[in-house]
């Protein structure tokens, strides 16, 4: 019946964008696609209302829980990309140490502009190994990634002996952390600019659609002239690129370099892109998403943290979120 | 030069370490007409196909293109050479729209220099000519903005052949484009092949379906066990002619 009243309609007409959209939304996945959106505001009432008290609503607070996101949604941003393109990064904790060391050193010989460009291209560069490697020799990413997690957490331990690395520079401070304009911490407007900047190339560059592409139907993808190779390695170098910003970022906030910084935020970072409706085995990515899954994980961290949560329970608590994320990822793709 | 046709491929082997699974195979398609290639599993279609589509090199034997001979070294060659190939499996990106589907690796760009340097997509153009594309061949697509994994079998695969089509290919290689459809799905396909025709495109379809080839076809090409034993007219032969071919029960050469 429904199939009929379809092929009867006029044949490829423009609808209104309204129309579109309700057309797309009943035809892509419906409430799913917004599962992650409900979740933030579901969490944000909660926390609210049990967490009254304690002052989780005070702008202190809520600035608190963006401050804490902001890393590791630029990470879920990059990861975003790699997960698209059918990879996976796991080497990007150790990136974000490695990248806050390599500022903390140049930043005050050379300035702190030249201190971030140098993070960013030392981090790039660890994406194109990675990026390399798994695909020309064929070894798996996560292999590869995980591979070099050890070596370059290794080569950060051995930075300065495991002490930081002091960075005195405000303006590398300012811009990159502990400053703002006006009311909004500089953290805040990193996190808008980078998810614009992601949910703009994912969805309007050539680029985004092939990695999109290269993610869902590899042979296809191939098939259609798309070097599939390349856009492997460059989806594992914007995510390696994103994991460095994540430590200049938190270098900029702290205003040090270490060996430590990020080492425990692989997990939370692909728990947020994962929730935030980005398929873990490649084809599908949501930046906007994934944004908002760092915000859930932040959120969630900030008041496991209120209720008086020990480490070890919040441990549980993340691991039994990240489970479900992940099985209601899987779902979808076995209904798709 | 216009006389000759659209290709031919002359004496065309191709082994895989010791099995030969093409010897000898030579075949020619015609604008404006579409040509059956048929056979038993493993009787070579899909490696005559990917031969000519670029995706193996042939050990022996020449390509002519429009009178021309040339050596296809990839599918990205083919199809500036002007073929293009819809394969069973390799088809369409479900999370793409039907727009960026058909103009997947082509898109168009704006912003001027920048713009096609960086590659900003110029959706509303692709769209546009998205639709003139389908309207040309009659596909109806619900809307041109859904994700093509959330279309019917028979749907997507007319966005698999409009991709081809809308490439402005004069040579189309379908491999089994219906299977897996139902009765009315297949339909539509079988009429834009036919469309396909009229419009003077050179199509080879392979199809076990034999009332699919004495419905559509001008021509048939029969493999057997990596050999041509058949090349006939269909209209002399009946269903019972072509399965005692494919059986290699019989040979026309």
């Amino acid at each position: 019946m429904i199939r009929k009243s379809i092929s009867k309609q006029a044949p490829t007409g423009f609808p209104s964008p309204v129309g579109a959209w309700i057309d797309r939304y009943r035809h892509d996945g419906g409430l799913r696609q917004y599962v992650v959106y409900l979740a933030f505001a579901l969490i944000l009432a909660t926390f609210s209302i049990l967490l009254h008290d304690d002052g989780f609503l005070s702008s202190s607070n809520l600035l608190n829980i963006g401050r804490q996101a902001a890393p590791i949604a630029v990470m879920a941003v990059g990861m975003a990309f790699a997960l698209a393109a059918g990879e996976i990064d796991l080497s990007v904790g150790s990136v974000v140490a490695l990248s806050s060391l390599v500022a903390a050193e140049l930043v005050g010989n050379y300035g702190f502009l030249a201190g971030a460009l140098a993070a960013l291209g030392a981090s790039a560069l660890v994406g194109m190994v990675n990026g390399l490697i798994s695909v020309k020799v064929r070894i798996p990413s996560f292999l590869v990634t995980l591979g070099m997690l050890g070596i370059i957490s290794g080569i950060a331990r051995n930075w300065n002996d495991l002490q930081s690395l002091p960075i005195r520079n405000d303006r590398f401070s300012g811009i990159f952390g502990a400053g703002g304009l006006g009311p909004a911490s500089s953290l805040l407007i990193w996190i808008v600019i980078v998810g614009a900047l992601g949910h703009f190339a994912l969805h309007h560059l050539r680029w985004g659609r092939h990695v999109l592409s290269t993610g869902a139907d590899r042979d296809a993808a191939n098939a259609v002239g798309i070097n599939t190779a390349r856009v492997k390695i460059s989806a594992l170098v914007v995510s390696a690129t994103a994991a460095g910003f994540a430590g200049i970022l938190l270098a900029g906030r702290l205003s040090i370099g270490r060996h430590d910084l990020g080492e425990d935020y692989l997990l939370t970072v692909i728990a947020a892109v994962v929730i935030g409706g980005t398929n873990l085995f490649g084809g599908r990515a949501s930046i906007l998403g994934a944004v908002t899954g760092a915000l859930i994980m932040a959120m969630l961290n900030n008041g496991l943290i209120l209720m008086g949560l020990e480490v070890a329970d919040q441990l549980i608590a993340r691991g039994v979120i990240i489970i479900l994320a992940v099985a209601l990822s899987m779902r979808e793709a076995k209904e798709a | 030069m216009s006389s000759a046709p659209a290709l031919v491929a002359s004496g065309i082997s191709k082994s895989f370490r010791a099995v030969q699974a093409l010897d000898d195979v030579s075949i020619e398609l015609h604008r404006g007409r579409v040509t059956a290639l048929l056979g038993d599993n493993g009787a070579g279609k899909s490696t005559l196909v990917k031969c000519i589509s670029g995706l193996y090199q042939p050990d022996g034997g020449r390509i002519f293109i429009e009178g021309t001979e040339h050596r296809i070294s990839s599918s990205r060659h083919a199809r500036e050479l002007g073929i293009e190939t819809v394969h069973q499996t390799l088809s369409v990106i479900d999370p793409l729209d039907v727009a960026e589907n058909l103009f997947l690796n082509r898109e168009h760009t704006r912003g001027g220099w920048l713009g096609a340097r960086i590659g900003l997509l110029d959706k509303r153009r692709m769209r546009k000519e998205c639709a003139d594309t389908l309207a040309r061949l009659d596909i109806r697509i619900p809307s041109l903005r859904r994700s093509v994994g959330s279309l019917s079998g028979g749907q997507r695969q007319a966005v698999a052949i409009g991709r081809a089509v809308s490439w402005g290919q004069q040579i189309v290689l379908l491999d089994e484009p219906a299977a897996a459809l139902g009765v009315e799905q297949t339909q539509r396909v079988l009429d834009l092949i036919i469309n396909l025709r009229d419009q003077g495109v050179a199509v080879l379809l392979i199809t076990h379906n034999m009332d699919r080839v004495l419905a559509v076809c001008d021509q048939a090409v029969v493999l057997y066990q990596g050999r041509k034993c058949a090349e006939v007219n269909v209209a002399d032969v009946t269903k019972d002619d072509l399965v005692s071919y494919i059986t290699g029960a019989r040979t026309t050469d």
